[in-house]
């Protein structure tokens, strides 16, 4: 288990260069167990990079990440899931031919003892492995109000419930660390109050901490403890809500410096 | 096909030892079947396994390969020459004919062997080759299948251009049609599985399959592994039924052979591309009265099938018929 003080995510100094241009500078993020951190900045801010980064999709060309305290950098990125990270997709990135429970099960494929053999003869092993992960699969969408739609294509679902979906996949792999790219995207006023309370059941009950990238700052400044804020691939500013709110940096960076001040 | 799905979950043996029980039956009234129906049904479960084994890396795991037909020369090679060199110097006071009965029990391990070479050859093509993606996977995987056959071709040890003949004909209806029912069922059962699924998500999406802590390297390896011991088992059932083998027999015109009927019966559906392999088999017989018209027609169907799918919608009904299906599902 983790010692105190080692936190569950720690980016030291990352960069992330696509030839002359620079995603990411110097970034440096650290997320406790069980914290609620939001991303955010403008479009284009490298929230995305930072992300895939994180989860193997990129290497960092300069920086190191660690998880729990191990060096987790430029792995691939099935390899950090297996360490306990887990994710969304900005645009969704649901298995489009498999119905809702077969979505769930695939995050269960890591974790399976038996081999091909087993699975083919149909023996011991495949059968209690498979009634396992039925079951945990059931629970998972019953706790998060899918079973209805279990054998649903995960096509045919309403948007924000494929966006749902998304998130009980990645919970399924049994992640410390949950980072969902735009949740809230695309969502009308009444689902983007479901995810916020979805969002705190996943804390209390499953205790992952969650890092949340999200352009609507309702959200974001509604649920989140700490802020993070990206502007042109740089760390721009941290805090509370309330501070980051009231940076002026930050208010720089959204809405445009403010010029002819000094007239008086 | 999801109800039928489940009765092979709960009792595959009954499913397996049926359809090996129609193998046995098969064979003990070989005496009833003419010789020429005997060969047609011997080239159907042989195409059966092809397309099959081959539907798994294509149909479920989305990998598009054009040296399905290189994987059976290889095993087809590799039997041909277990059983016309290796075996009769190993045992020579033995009768080596196809029907003596040392030869029909080293067939089996003959057929694995073979089975296993091919998957070999698989393992060592897909490695590399499968971190390629759409395009650029088939080219490399054409490039093999031709680099198999000029291999073939210039290897005077196993007859170069002239191929092998005289081979043992050991192949019956048993073993063709017991490992078509094999092929089958092993297809089906693995893919329906936690661990199955894995190739559709593959197939579906590798970004997300990644993130969800499933290795698609290994997944699509495995896949290409499996489509070539089954397709080096066809490829040995096919030297012992045809008594002779030559490298154009498995050019890249074969492999398109087993892609058309994948296609035929519906990427990803096993019973589907089954019956559409059967289809395409007597197909052939059929318009071999046609001569020299026989490609034009032959063309002229595919296009017809292409476009009326028979057999995508046969499969899900013959499906229905497999034992064990609740009768008030939904």
């Amino acid at each position: 288990m983790t010692s105190p003080g080692t936190p569950l995510l720690e980016a030291r100094n990352c960069s992330l260069r696509f030839g002359g241009i620079a995603a990411l500078t110097d970034v440096s993020l650290r997320i406790d167990a069980g914290e609620l951190v939001g991303l955010i900045g403008p479009n284009g801010a490298g929230k995305t990079s930072l992300f895939n980064i994180l989860t193997g999709v990129y290497r960092p060309t300069e920086g190191e990440i660690l998880l729990e305290g191990c060096p987790v950098t430029g792995l691939a990125p099935h390899r950090i899931n297996r360490l306990g990270m887990a994710r969304t997709f900005q645009n969704i990135r649901l298995f489009g031919s498999l119905d809702v429970r077969m979505n769930v099960r695939t995050s269960f494929i890591a974790r399976l003892r038996g081999g091909l053999l087993e699975v083919v003869r149909r023996g011991k092993t495949f059968r209690s492995e498979e009634h396992e992960i039925q079951e945990e699969g059931r629970r998972l969408l019953a706790y998060f109000g899918l079973e209805e739609a279990a054998t649903l294509p995960s096509r045919s679902l309403p948007y924000g419930d494929q966006r749902r979906l998304e998130i009980v996949r990645a919970l399924a792999t049994r992640p410390r660390l949950l980072l969902l790219d735009e949740p809230a995207a695309g969502m009308n006023p009444t689902e983007k109050e479901e995810l916020k309370r979805l969002i705190a059941r996943i804390r209390e009950e499953f205790g992952t901490a969650i890092l949340l990238v999200e352009h609507d700052m309702k959200v974001v400044m509604g649920i989140c403890e700490r802020l993070v804020v990206l502007d042109r691939g740089a760390m721009l500013a941290t805090g509370t809500p309330g501070e980051v709110r009231a940076n002026p940096k930050v208010i720089a960076a959204y809405l445009g410096e403010q010029h002819g001040e000094q007239e008086s | 096909m999801f109800h039928s799905s489940k009765a092979l979950i709960r009792n595959p043996r009954i499913a397996l030892a049926a359809g090996i029980g129609i193998a046995v039956v098969l064979q003990l009234c070989g005496g009833l079947i003419d010789p020429y129906t005997t060969q047609v049904i011997l080239f159907a479960a042989i195409n059966v396994i092809l397309a099959v084994s081959l539907n798994l890396v294509m149909g479920e795991t989305g990998q598009f390969s054009l040296c399905h037909a290189a994987f059976m020369a290889v095993g087809a090679y590799t039997s041909a020459l277990l059983t016309g060199k290796a075996l009769p110097a190993l045992l020579p006071h033995l009768s080596w004919t196809g029907s003596s009965w040392v030869a029909q029990l080293t067939f089996l391990p003959v057929l694995l062997v073979g089975g296993f070479v091919a998957a070999i050859t698989g393992f060592v093509v897909g490695g590399p080759s499968l971190r390629l993606r759409g395009d650029y996977l088939a080219m490399v995987t054409l490039g093999f299948g031709e680099i198999i056959r000029v291999l073939l071709q210039n290897t005077n040890f196993v007859g170069g251009a002239r191929g092998m003949e005289g081979i043992l004909p050991a192949t019956n209806l048993f073993w063709a049609v017991g490992f078509a029912v094999l092929t089958v069922y092993t297809m089906i059962a693995l893919v329906r599985s936690t661990y199955g699924r894995g190739f559709q998500a593959v197939r579906d999406d590798e970004i997300a399959a990644a993130a969800m802590g499933i290795n698609t390297t290994r997944v699509k390896v495995t896949a290409f592994v499996i489509g070539a011991f089954f397709a080096g088992v066809a490829g040995g059932l096919y030297a012992h039924a045809v008594e002779f083998i030559s490298p154009e027999g498995f050019n890249f015109l074969r492999s398109f052979e087993i892609i058309v009927m994948v296609i035929l019966g519906g990427l990803g559906r096993p019973v589907g591309v089954a019956i559409a392999a059967m289809l395409i088999t007597l197909l052939n017989e059929w318009l071999r009265d046609l001569s020299q018209y026989r490609m034009v027609v032959y063309a002229l169907i595919i296009i017809l099938f292409m476009i009326l799918r028979p057999a995508e919608s046969l499969g899900p009904l013959l499906a229905r018929l497999l034992p064990g299906r609740k009768p008030a599902a939904p």
